[in-house]
């Protein structure tokens, strides 16, 4: 067992060295990359979705005013892609960005800034009727302008330094202004963009074709005459297709288990891209619910969790590494290790932790023994290794935690409704940003699911937005940090998950991001020997 | 010539009824030698239930990442899941769970039906009519997928998988109950009583309940072993009872299906446990029908 292990993270190791090397190479023209989507799309329209069933098939029609450099493996820094350049006003308060000219619509009409100003009020003005689930992440714009045809004006209500990586969203297509106004749902049902790939096919349930477009902006690209987009929800059915090199790849990831069997199956056609995930896995404590109410009780839950051994063994089992604080490691405002070891819950001594909690627990009058039911999502990876592993850390603090599962559909409206005591919470998302990543958590937020009400941390998460300096924001983050995880351990998290692309060693081009919406445009991707 | 003496029934020697029992077992050992090895099996899941914390030498919630998949030695008996959770002490307590929700809605599905289908043979009628029509519609739908649905619909605590497993057994149990009892309505004794004027209660509680015990013990027995099969199932599939709590089907699914190929104990051996309790259960039922059925009681 410990002698194939070895040899699994021999091979893995090989493929992860072979990469950088590759990845050199003079990209190749030609040939059809074959790729696996374990979602269908439920609609065309990426302003209004939220599953990666939009982005994985439908990215590499559009182009975006901003994106993530698609080589920048932490998905933090944005780069233009309809925008050439951009600058912004001393005050903070208008950004304006020149658009690249001789970009067209797969339709053969040109884009203009009248495009990216339709698209945005879209996005941020909504009218009625329309749904924009990303409306929020836009408050501070006061007005999008277009004063010429390739000049686009993002006029501020209050400075927000994060609006550049905002407007990186890969969910931001840049639709057509003429065909909005005519009719403003015309692209929940139809395609036409200005990315590096036409629009072939759709077949629901079973694939999606796109080819190469001739005519566009970035001259020598895409690489690839072609994709293929091929919907499987099995998982098993999943790793088959790469197994049996029919798929390329598939975007979202795999568990460790399914790498391994990858990697034994193929060896060095395998390559494997291995990346923090841009998801956790959060406890909500209920605190209007006794006795989670009182954070002595919600400090203890976070001190039982030794985290750094949880790290080491569900990372065999499932999509969970690394140990985090509110910001996913190694991006720019992601607390260091040694810091984040001075919160509670994150020393490195379990034993001393353990029995600080069970001091808290006695102090708040909890018995030993005391039961509760923690409701997790039914859903297999990571939810249900994750609640395993929950439930064993506090029983080693006495206390005795019963699982209800509920069923996936369920799932949110039990959250909202407030109907637990204490609950498996999740988040997920496109670009690692605290204005993106916190909001969840001021009092007023509806995601705030265990209601808890802390104006020290609505007043944190404002200033840290407003900092311009990167050093401040630090200071204002870690202190935002403390208050919720710490002080009053508002709520808890479990282990970032970790993203496992095991792909054919053929694909070269594509560098994993800790988001799976990101980098899914194709326009970089080629097909190696 | 001698004259015989009469006896006085007082001087015959009568057996205690631990010695009629006994006696009824060993006979039953002498002549169904399948059914005495299942209810041996039986009795061997009672004493692994009853004594588990005793026989098991690990905490089968506990979890050990230092054992994590650890194959099968003199440690851990029969290897260690992917949580470093000992196997056979997951079995041993698992047998709990199994027994629990077994004999659970067995018992109660058993009852409410024999009471059902006593009911409805006894009164006929409309309420025959209506209690059958009612029993067709359960019937119609496959156990597995009444189960599920009930379990969806209620939620997945052990109480509830009981009344999952239980609702869908009551319509069979009723049907086989009323044709028993609709040949006893008509015997004499049944007619007698109703004459001297006793009630309803009285005459389906002491004339026509006794008359179908063979039925339902057959029933009874039969399913157990369903109702053990349908727990696990349920489990398998998420919808039963909920980790961490030991459950023989539970023990077959997540990591179990993840590491099939790295870590088969995890896999074999509760599919084991669960096959020898059905069987044990079937074998036991099978002889005790045998032996209860006039019809088959001299063959």
């Amino acid at each position: 067992m410990r002698r194939r292990a070895a040899l699994l993270s021999l091979l893995a190791g090989l493929a992860l060295a072979a990469h950088p090397a590759e990845a050199q190479d003079k990209p190749h023209y030609g040939g059809e990359l074959v790729f696996v989507v374990p979602s269908d799309p439920p609609s065309y329209d990426a302003h209004e979705e939220e599953t990666f069933g939009v982005i994985h098939p439908m990215a590499p029609h559009y182009n975006t005013l901003l994106r993530v450099d698609p080589f920048d493996r932490t998905g933090t820094k944005p780069v233009g892609d309809l925008a050439e350049s951009w600058t912004v006003s001393r005050d903070g308060l208008v950004y304006t960005f020149k658009l690249r000219r001789g970009v067209k619509f797969h339709d053969g009409n040109e884009m203009t800034s009248k495009d990216v100003k339709a698209s945005y009020d879209k996005i941020v003005f909504p009218p009625a009727g329309v749904k924009s689930l990303r409306k929020a992440a836009y408050s501070s714009v006061e007005v999008v302008e277009a004063p010429d045809p390739y000049t686009v004006r993002f006029r501020l209500k209050w400075p927000e330094s994060s609006l550049p990586l905002n407007l990186a969203s890969p969910w931001n297509w840049i639709y057509r202004a003429d065909v909005l106004a005519k009719d403003i749902h015309w692209y929940e049902t139809h395609v036409n963009g200005t990315g590096p790939f036409t629009f072939v096919e759709h077949v629901r349930g079973s694939h999606w074709v796109g080819k190469k477009n001739p005519n566009y902006w970035d001259k020598g690209k895409p690489y690839l005459d072609g994709y293929r987009a091929i919907f499987i929800s099995s998982s098993a059915a999943q790793v088959a297709a790469v197994r049996g090199e029919r798929a390329h790849i598939q975007f979202r990831s795999f568990s460790p288990v399914e790498r391994d069997q990858l990697v034994q199956a193929l060896g060095p056609k395998i390559t494997v891209q291995e990346s923090p995930w841009d998801c956790v896995l959060l406890v909500a404590m209920h605190h209007e619910k006794k006795p989670f109410d009182d954070k002595r009780v919600r400090r203890a839950l976070t001190l039982a969790l030794d985290r750094y051994e949880g790290s080491k063994a569900l990372s065999r089992i499932t999509l969970v590494k690394d140990v985090a604080g509110i910001q996913v490691p190694g991006t720019p405002y992601a607390t260091p290790p040694t810091e984040l070891e001075k919160l509670a819950g994150y020393g490195r001594d379990i034993n001393r932790s353990r029995t600080e909690a069970k001091r808290l627990l006695k102090e708040a009058g909890v018995p030993e023994g005391f039961a509760f039911t923690f409701k997790n999502r039914g859903i297999p990876h990571p939810y249900e290794p994750l609640g395993i592993w929950l439930i064993d850390q506090w029983r080693q603090i006495g206390l005795n935690v019963k699982q209800e599962i509920i069923e996936a559909s369920a799932y949110h409206p039990m959250l909202k409704r407030g109907d637990f005591e204490v609950a498996m919470d999740f988040q997920c998302g496109f670009i690692v940003e605290p204005d993106l990543d916190l909001p969840r958590f001021l009092s007023t937020s509806d995601a705030n699911y265990g209601k808890h009400k802390d104006t020290v941390i609505d007043e944190l998460y404002e200033k840290q937005g407003r900092a311009t300096d990167a050093e401040e924001r630090k200071r204002y983050l870690r202190a935002f940090e403390k208050r919720l995880l710490d002080e009053e351990a508002h709520i808890l998290y479990t282990l970032q998950w970790h993203r496992i692309i095991p792909h054919s060693s053929k694909v070269r081009g594509w560098t994993i991001t800790p988001s799976h919406y990101l980098n899914n445009q194709l326009d970089t991707v080629w097909l190696g020997e | 010539m001698a004259v015989a003496r009469p006896v006085d029934p007082l001087e015959l020697e009568t057996p205690s009824a631990l010695g009629r029992w006994a006696a009824a077992a060993a006979e039953f050992c002498r002549q169904r030698p399948l059914g005495a090895i299942g209810a041996g099996a039986i009795l061997f899941l009672f004493v692994v239930a009853a004594l588990a914390p005793v026989i098991s030498a690990y905490d089968p919630l506990a979890v050990h990442f230092d054992a994590m998949l650890a194959r099968p030695s003199a440690l851990h008996w029969l290897g260690t899941d992917a949580f470093g959770r000992d196997v056979l002490a997951r079995l041993i307590y698992g047998s709990r769970t199994a027994l629990l929700v077994g004999f659970g809605s067995a018992i109660v599905g058993a009852a409410l039906g024999t009471i059902l289908g006593v009911g409805s043979a006894y009164f006929g009628g409309r309420v025959d009519l209506y209690l059958q029509r009612l029993m067709d519609v359960f019937l119609s739908f496959p156990l597995i997928v009444l189960a599920l649905a009930l379990v969806a619909i209620l939620g997945n605590s052990v109480p509830n998988v009981i009344a999952a497993i239980t609702v869908p057994m009551v319509p069979r149990c009723a049907l086989v109950i009323r044709a028993s009892a609709l040949s006893i309505r008509e015997m004499p004794y049944v007619d007698a009583a109703r004459a001297a004027g006793f009630g309803h209660a009285r005459i389906i509680l002491r004339h026509m309940l006794p008359n179908v015990m063979a039925p339902f013990l057959i029933m009874l027995t039969a399913f157990l072993g369903q109702a053990i099969l349908l727990e696990a199932s349920l489990s398998f599939l998420g919808l039963g009872v909920q980790e961490p709590t030991a459950a023989w089907g539970l023990m077959l699914r997540g990591a179990a299906v993840d590491f099939a190929e790295a870590a088969p104990w995890m896999a074999i051996f509760p599919g084991l446990a669960i096959s020898f309790a059905v069987f044990a259960f079937n074998l036991f039922g099978d002889s005790l029908r045998d032996a209860l059925d006039p019809k088959l009681r001299t063959q």
